[in-house]
């Protein structure tokens, strides 16, 4: 495989991330993996005792399982949308950070569907859902997007990986030798011939204009298994944009915040700079503006009309003494925060657009549950019930376990990928146009030039 | 019988004049109306038998006792499970439920526990305390499933495990539920309730074949609901809740044949509606429940009277109401 001087240079620069583990990333994986055990007993209780150790009642019926699911896959598919135009309008500081994108996709659709199996009641009947599907439910159909999409995002990853993978063959590294066959048998004889890089390119281009549309359309449907009830807060007909610009407006944040732990880990400030960050950022305000006006409008419509299912919804949203400091966090940390922070130039650096953007992330899950849990609790034939935990959900224990053992496990799946493959892409930096040295701002930290091999 | 009768007026047609064979003709159809009025009767009204039954008891002793007191529970074990998909021929179940009468007497709910072998908490049907503005009177609402004509939980079901049967009921396979709740989440009027955990059936239901046509034995992690009963009507009885019920709220009957009892009245369905005014909950939601409500006027009992004899858990549901209205007047 031919690199060319700045692609050398990467791989130079972090081919030790892949050959060394080091104490450090041995004890985060250690405290990830004792969130999963957790976890894992909690789903024990859970399979158990049955689902009533959860919070979810009959009038609640779907809580925080559900909230983590929509969570997980909006990332995914913001993921998906963000490599995809970066691959396509071959944006060239978008480079470093595609492979990012595409970890986060791949990652989110396995988290994320775990959560569903969670909040399934028989899971030992979901073969049912292959050999007696129904055709018209939105359950169904979300079953069958989320399996196309994960076929074409994992496509899309190892389409951008095989020209990496031959070039850790190449490179005879200091890793074990099973690890050594995997990159040889992942890279499938790439030699960099000039066919090969043309189907290789025509590949991924093909793959990225299907990944786009693939992406808004799933999206879609899992609004939709919201919007197709008659449940007031649900039943909006701007469900499906919503959730399109909810999931991309988050994935851009979980995207900076990613990007930032890399750059902290493994001292990548040459590629993942200060640019990159501003650029980002720039994006995250225009998405927060997107969403900010959806969830103006969404609410401003029920406001102000009379109907008295939505007025009860609305009430509950915005009344101090339920959902008020929730909506208010959600709101003002989820949207105006980030707005606020990169359109100041003081504050428009990287430690503090990564605030933002971890703030915007929390607030955005918020913003999820509010959108799931006070509609369940408002139906329309009165509840009438003295058990507290019918009429109001509270999230138990066990519920709380699994959301942190699925975030320790995305966290988990993160460092191990970082561990097999390089973050930043060896074989992307192609464009000349593209190079560290260029990027230079007052507080951009300096690198020796690196030894060339 | 009758049919030999016809069989043996025609063979005298070439014999006797048309005189003979109109006087004849009309002897069979009144003959054949009564046979048919009476076994329709028959099936409407359950008949009350005391049958009594020799059993074996475990010390050895022949005992007889009530056949009221035997489970008749073999029979649903040989319907098959298209039969249950696919519902009884010829009928269209209806309900018309009279708000006129209701006095919060809960009866219908245990009996309906009962029949289901339920707990106390799991309502299938319940009886709610509503008020539709400020300065309407609360009235007592019993609930039941409304089997809607265009169901929203059907719509989503993703494994097909909640069906609309050609008799117009809304059943549930609990061995081909996978617990989304999915239906729970669409359906607008809170019917369904779901098996948190492991539900307790008498140690002989635990491992019954089960049947949708009366839900047993109750399955953890799946969706249950009012099924209208169908083992009852297939044995030509009326759901517990219509039986049980002491003011007659419940009409329960069969659009086909124009017919709804409370076990006492048998009127027509469609006159009924008619003359009372009825209406279905939510219609605007489009649903086409096949329950129909009686409007609450010219009540039978003050609203009071289903709140005084209450136990405390109860009254605690309905007390922001009643002291409401109690302070009005």
């Amino acid at each position: 495989m031919e690199l060319n001087i700045y692609q050398q240079e990467a791989f130079n620069y972090q081919r030790k991330n892949i050959e060394r583990f080091s104490r450090k990333n041995l004890l985060w994986v250690l405290f990830f993996l004792l969130w999963i055990v957790i976890g894992g007993y909690a789903l024990y209780l859970q399979i158990a005792k049955g689902h009533v150790v959860t919070g979810m009642r009959d009038n609640v019926v779907w809580g925080l399982f559900i909230v983590n699911f929509i969570f997980f896959i909006g990332l995914s598919y913001a993921g998906a949308i963000i490599s995809g135009l970066l691959h396509l309008f071959k944006v060239s500081w978008g480079k470093p950070i595609i492979r990012l994108a595409q970890m986060m996709t791949i990652i989110s659709v396995i988290v994320g569907p775990i959560f569903i199996l969670l909040c399934v009641g028989r899971f030992d009947r979901l073969h049912h859902l292959f050999i007696y599907p129904r055709l018209q439910s939105p359950l169904t159909w979300d079953v069958l997007a989320i399996l196309t999409y994960f076929v074409g995002s994992v496509l899309f990853l190892y389409m951008a990986l095989i020209k990496d993978f031959a070039v850790y063959r190449d490179a005879k590294m200091d890793v074990p030798k099973w690890k050594q066959q995997l990159y040889k048998t992942l890279a499938i004889g790439y030699r960099g011939g000039a066919s090969q890089k043309r189907h290789l390119i025509i590949s991924q281009n093909l793959l990225a204009i299907i990944m786009i549309p693939l992406s808004i359309i799933v999206s879609s449907i899992l609004s939709w298994i919201f919007g197709m009830t008659l449940r007031p807060g649900w039943h909006s007909t701007i469900f499906g944009p919503y959730f399109v610009l909810g999931a991309l407006y988050s994935g851009c944040g979980a995207l900076i915040v990613a990007m930032w732990v890399y750059r902290k880990m493994y001292r990548l400030e040459n590629y993942f700079t200060d640019k990159h960050f501003i650029n980002l950022g720039y994006s995250m305000m225009v998405l927060a503006a997107g969403y900010g006006y959806f969830t103006f409008s969404e609410y401003f419509t029920g406001w102000f009309g009379s109907a008295k299912w939505d007025s009860e919804v609305i009430n509950k949203l915005f009344s101090m003494a339920e959902y008020g400091w929730w909506s208010l966090f959600a709101n003002v940390a989820g949207i105006l925060l980030p707005i606020v922070i990169v359109a100041v130039p003081a504050t428009r650096k990287t430690n503090w657009i990564t605030l933002a953007a971890f703030v915007m992330v929390i607030a955005l899950w918020v913003k999820r549950y509010l959108i799931i849990v006070p509609t369940l609790e408002t139906p329309a034939l009165p509840m009438q019930d003295t058990r507290m935990e019918y009429v109001k959900y509270s999230a138990t224990w066990p519920e709380w376990a699994l959301t942190f053992a699925g975030i320790a496990s995305f966290l988990l799946f993160f460092t191990l990928m970082s561990k097999f493959v390089t973050v930043v892409p060896v074989s992307g930096l192609e464009d000349t146009s593209h190079h560290p040295q260029h990027h230079s701002s007052p507080d951009e930290v300096k690198i020796d030039k690196v030894q060339l091999s | 019988m009758i049919l030999s009768k016809i069989n043996m007026k025609q063979e005298e047609i070439t014999d006797n004049s048309r005189r003979d064979f109109i006087k004849n003709a009309a002897l069979a159809t009144v003959a054949v109306t009564a046979c048919g009025s009476l076994a329709c009767s028959c099936t409407s009204k359950s008949v009350v038998v005391s049958e009594k039954v020799r059993l074996l008891s475990p010390d050895g002793e022949i005992i007889e006792i009530d056949s009221a007191y035997l489970n008749h529970q073999d029979n649903m074990a040989v319907l098959s499970q298209h039969e249950q998909r696919v519902g009884i021929a010829g009928k269209k179940f209806v309900m018309v439920v009279d708000l006129a009468r209701c006095k919060n007497a809960r009866k219908c709910i245990t009996a309906c526990q009962k029949h289901h072998y339920r707990p106390e908490e799991t309502e299938w049907l319940t009886v709610k305390l509503m008020k539709d503005s400020d300065k309407a009177a609360p009235y007592w609402f019993p609930k039941q499933c409304f089997h809607c004509d265009n169901p929203p939980c059907v719509k989503v079901c993703p494994v097909d495990a909640t069906f609309k049967r050609q008799d117009g009921l809304v059943l549930i396979d609990n061995d081909r539920c996978i617990g989304c709740k999915f239906c729970m989440a669409a359906c607008p009027y809170s019917t369904r309730v779901f098996n948190w955990n492991e539900p307790e059936m008498p140690f002989d239901m635990k491992n019954l074949q089960y049947s949708a046509e009366n839900g047993i034995p109750a399955k953890v992690g799946t969706v249950e609901k009012c099924d209208f009963c169908p083992d009852l009507a297939r044995e030509g009885k009326l759901p517990p809740c219509v039986e049980s019920c002491p003011n007659g709220v419940f009409y329960f009957g069969d659009e086909n044949e124009d017919t709804v009892t409370n076990g006492d009245e048998t009127v027509g369905f469609t006159q009924l509606l008619k003359e009372r005014g009825a209406y279905r909950f939510l219609e605007e939601l489009g649903t086409k429940p096949r329950v129909y409500y009686l409007p609450p006027k010219d009540r039978q009992f003050p609203v009071e009277r289903g709140y005084d004899n209450l136990p405390d858990n109860l009254k605690e549901r309905f007390k922001d109401i009643m002291e409401a209205d109690q302070k009005k007047s």
